[in-house]
């Protein structure tokens, strides 16, 4: 057997959801190489060559892949796909996006954001918002699939592989990059960061979010929200956790002013230990937590931000 | 223009739904069914271009059983203005999916596809970016934001870490996210105007499309269990519990 693993990087560099990746790659077995697919993307590849595991990375260096545009990547990925039985990324946005449109060009199905491998042939995978873990055979000759990365333990780096350069392809004219606003912060990334604190309904409004990146500071903390606090416009929706956002397991989550919705749970209940602060003890999130404490938000913060 | 706009018959989004107890798939008995959130959002949008005078045609496609209809007809009481029900009796695969969206897609030749990022059953992400796969035409994937421009559409899209916006020559499909719009309510009259309106019945065989599954569900099982822990007095014990118990901070 032998894997291609989707690198994801930002050209700069290389993306930690590869090395969950590569950690799924791992458990299937066999030849693990590297596809970076990009514009200048040098530096990202060197990182990948020293991802613990992998045999070879190969580049794929072109103007039209700067911005991970799918038109353009998919062509790219099939065309250095040759061999490989199983082709894997990592289930970001850009995984996602890119993906599928890769299974289809090679008339196979495609399995979804994986969180345990059974065998070469044989996933686990969460349907229905995370309440049932359905177990998945895969009949096709390829198997395209997206990892959940907090599923799997990140690689180690430390690593030599061989390097060598991919086939190029041509731009498929269908689609072009006009601009992006990405979110700065000195924050960790919600999906890297190994303690997350998120706001519900509860906080009243985006401006009290404040209190909780006070305790994020001390913390070293990712700030993350509900859909609720999201659809009532508090805060941006790449803070959204849950079945439609973004799915976390940091050692700490602390859940702020949320109420628990299934859709909620499906994002963070595979964190290691989870916090509760809700003034209502019947909240459903109390039924996940390991620490819930019953108390306004509004004092309870701020005390906390105070006793760490 | 023509907008296509494929909607989807699942489980309500407030149900919790759990194995059944022979774990070979999910309960749904006497679940209520509704039409998938993200479709909703999707029979939105093309509304709302049709009724900016972008869009001339609002075309409402659904594959699944005969019951489908009924989310086909929410669609046209909220101002689509035809159906098409791909009947089958099969729980179609992804793959499956956007072959039978294609044949759809060629027959109708719809400028725009819209349709939802993911359906809240299966949870796949796949079906929009195969069919543009296999169309050979380009993606706006979990769109915040449409915008038609002559030939080209610009759609922004919800990336990890902020939006991104692509421009793409239409015919272009779009998959949508939750905040491009919050659908409205259908109102009786429309409710009953979308009674009468034209709903054709085709079959994948008829559409010449292989269903063939591609993978097999060996069994489901509910997610291991977390069990509620225990209610602290004050913010004092949290910190001392984290701090000294849990070992997190």
């Amino acid at each position: 057997m032998s894997i291609l693993v989707i690198a994801e990087h930002d050209n700069g560099s290389l993306k930690p959801a590869t090395l969950n990746t590569v950690a799924a790659a791992a458990k299937i077995g066999g030849d693990i190489d590297v596809l970076v697919i990009g514009s200048g993307c040098g530096a990202a590849a060197t990182e990948a060559a020293g991802v613990e595991g992998v045999r070879s990375v190969i580049t794929v260096d072109g103007a039209i892949y700067e911005h991970q545009l799918a038109e353009e990547v998919a062509p790219a990925i099939v065309a250095n796909s040759e061999g490989y039985t199983h082709i894997l990324a990592p289930a970001t946005t850009t995984g996602k996006n890119v993906m599928p449109r890769v299974a289809a060009m090679l008339d196979v199905a495609q399995i979804s954001d994986i969180v345990g491998v059974e065998s070469a042939d044989t996933f686990k995978r969460p349907i229905y918002a995370g309440n049932i873990i359905a177990t998945v055979k895969s009949s096709d000759v390829v198997k395209v699939i997206t990892v959940r990365t907090t599923a799997f333990d990140a690689v180690a780096t430390g690593g030599s592989a061989d390097s060598k350069d991919g086939a190029a392809t041509e731009s498929a004219g269908l689609s072009s990059f006009v601009g992006e606003e990405l979110a700065v912060s000195d924050r960790p990334e919600l999906t890297a960061a190994s303690v997350v604190i998120s706001g519900g309904r509860g906080m009243q409004n985006g401006d009290n979010f404040k209190l909780l990146e006070s305790v994020a500071d001390k913390l070293g903390a990712a700030v993350g929200a509900s859909r609720a606090a999201v659809d009532a416009g508090f805060v941006p929706n790449d803070m959204q956790v849950g079945q439609t956002g973004k799915i976390v397991a940091p050692d700490l989550y602390i859940a702020v002013g949320i109420s628990g919705a299934i859709q909620h749970l499906a994002g963070m209940k595979d964190s290691k230990v989870i916090v509760a602060i809700n003034k209502d003890e019947e909240a459903p999130i109390f039924q996940v937590a390991d620490y819930g404490l019953v108390a306004d938000l509004f004092e309870a913060v701020p005390q906390l931000e105070q006793a760490l | 223009m023509k907008i296509l706009v494929a909607v989807k018959r699942v489980v309500d989004y407030n149900v919790k739904v759990r194995p059944k107890a022979d774990g070979t798939g999910p309960d749904l008995a006497n679940a209520k069914m509704s039409i998938n959130p993200f479709c909703e959002i999707a029979v939105e949008e093309a509304v709302r271009l049709k009724e900016a005078g972008v869009a001339s045609e609002v075309v409402v496609v659904s594959i699944g059983e005969k019951t489908s209809q009924e989310q086909i007809r929410t669609a046209l009481a909220l101002g689509a203005d035809r159906g098409i029900l791909v009947e089958t009796g099969e729980s179609l695969q992804p793959l499956a999916v956007a072959k039978c969206l294609k044949a759809v897609y060629d027959q109708e030749q719809p400028q725009m596809v819209l349709m939802g990022k993911q359906s809240i059953d299966g949870d796949n992400n796949q079906t929009g970016q195969m069919l543009a796969a296999l169309a050979g035409i380009g993606q706006g994937t979990f769109a915040s934001e449409v915008k038609v421009d002559g030939e080209s559409v610009n759609v922004t899209r919800e990336i990890d870490g902020g939006l991104q916006t692509v421009g793409l020559k239409l015919p272009a499909v779009v998959t949508t996210d939750l905040r491009l719009n919050e659908p409205r309510y259908a109102s009786l009259p429309n409710i009953m105007k979308a009674k009468k309106k034209p709903l054709d019945t085709t079959t994948p065989a008829d559409l010449g499309v292989d269903i063939a599954p591609r993978f097999e569900v060996l069994g489901v099982e509910p997610p291991p269990s977390r069990s509620a822990g225990i209610k602290v007095a004050d913010v004092a014990e949290l910190v001392d519990k984290l701090k000294n118990e849990a070992k997190v901070i």
